[in-house]
């Protein structure tokens, strides 16, 4: 495997384990746990499949036995102000402190969907193989997602939940 | 096709760029009729826009030192003892992952490729090769150790003996864990011990014993999680020490502690 693969993986892998965990230390020993397993297991990984989508089922793995093991709350630890972003974005400050807390109201099923889908760019089927889910349950976990977080941001904002269209 | 209805899973698609090229074109005209839906999948893309803006900055955070290990080269290539030197000097490390990112790593593939068999024979760093010892035997029911410790006496000259220096088992009865015994094993130049332990529970704990340090003199305790194994370890003159188990990291720091003061006291 080539180690330059892997470096370039690294600050998505983590970018992805903060939001999904929230606590920066908490998630930074899953993604550091994810690097060990990948180590350990890299004869499993055929140099032509998608590299990114291994480390993130292997994180996924690991997640899974953690919460198993102890099902801990998500830490919004990360929705400190001085862990808030310091460049221009195009979303204003408030906003963001208002989505962090958001998304850790989600369950964690739906925030990994959901952010496989807007961090990582994922397509939905191998969203399913790397959750080892079904597209459909995809699906519906991403629009439950949406949302959700819509009716937490727009109701900050006073506008009504809209209509589901079928 | 044309007379399919638009879904919400449509929706999500056309946002996600999922759909194909008609079925885009079609929902598209259909949101221009639609300014609820339209107002939605406004809001979906506000979101995705969001989420890249509030986690974005993390990808620019510098990495916690560890993480360098790994990224720069296959951990089992370090040598122990430079490995254990490079973790006091991250400096140095950092420069030594820009020289390989900038020459080595094609080189190493073609080293990896041509010479499997000098890789076969490279060191391994020591929490690596306790982590991987516990793993290989702490699971095994019938035969966990070569020697139980009932001849725990003859345990102990056995692996003196092999190991050409006094080592004996930690005790550590008073923390709830009983010696089971121990086996010999293949260490990176030569044989290294390992004890094992089980608590009430029947969880088990395992003490490794490598005397191939040459370069360190000492180190404080240091931990790394190996896959679900925890491993304490320290060296101390020619002796490394590592303490696994899949137990959290503050029990197996009091464990660490209660071993290490016991061989500190020899």
């Amino acid at each position: 495997m080539d180690s330059r693969a892997i470096l370039a993986e690294l600050p998505r892998l983590r970018r992805y384990a903060r939001a999904l965990v929230g606590d920066r230390a908490a998630a930074d020993d899953l993604v550091q746990d994810t690097l060990e397993r990948a180590w350990s297991r890299f004869a499993q990984w055929r140099p032509d499949s998608n590299l990114r989508a291994w480390l993130l089922t292997i994180m996924h793995h690991l997640r899974a036995d953690q919460l198993r093991r102890r099902p801990p709350p998500f830490t919004a630890g990360d929705v400190r102000e001085d862990d808030m972003p310091s460049r221009p974005t195009q979303t204003d400050r408030l906003e963001l402190a208002e989505l962090a807390a958001a998304i850790a109201q989600l369950p964690e099923e739906q925030r990994a969907v959901l952010l496989l889908v807007a961090l990582e760019e994922m397509p939905y089927a191998e969203i399913a193989g790397t959750l080892a889910i079904p597209i459909g349950t995809v699906m519906s976990r991403l629009s439950r997602a949406r949302d959700h977080l819509r009716r937490i941001l727009d109701g900050r904002a006073g506008n009504t939940c809209l209509r589901v269209v079928q | 096709m044309n007379d399919t209805p638009i879904t919400d899973a449509d929706l999500h698609a056309y946002v996600d760029g999922e759909l194909p090229v008609d079925r885009q074109a079609q929902v598209a005209d259909w949101l221009s009729t639609q300014p609820t839906a339209a107002a939605r999948v406004l809001a979906y893309r506000a979101q995705k826009q969001a989420l890249r803006d509030l986690f974005d900055p993390v990808l620019d955070e510098p990495w916690p030192p560890s993480w360098h290990r790994y990224a720069a080269s296959p951990p089992p290539l370090a040598p122990l003892s430079q490995w254990s030197r490079w973790r006091h000097s991250w400096p140095a490390l950092a420069a030594g992952c820009l020289l390989t990112l900038a020459g080595g790593s094609a080189g190493w593939l073609a080293h990896a490729r041509f010479h499997p068999a000098t890789v076969i024979a490279q060191t391994v760093p020591l929490p690596r090769q306790a982590a991987v010892a516990h793993a290989v035997f702490s699971p095994d029911i019938k035969r966990p150790v070569e020697i139980s410790a009932e001849h725990e006496e003859q345990l102990v000259t056995w692996l003196s003996k092999r190991l050409g220096t006094a080592v004996r088992p930690a005790k550590l009865g008073q923390l709830g864990y009983e010696l089971i015994g121990g086996r010999l094993l293949p260490g990176n130049s030569g044989p290294v011990a390992q004890f094992m332990y089980h608590d009430a529970s029947g969880q088990r704990l395992t003490l490794y014993v490598s005397t191939e340090n040459v370069a360190n003199r000492e180190t404080a305790f240091r931990f790394e999680a190996q896959g679900s194994v925890n491993v304490f370890y320290w060296i101390d003159g020619k002796f490394g020490y590592a303490l696994s188990a899949s137990v959290g990291k503050d029990e197996l720091a009091r464990l660490a502690s209660a071993v290490h003061e016991q061989f500190d006291s020899r």
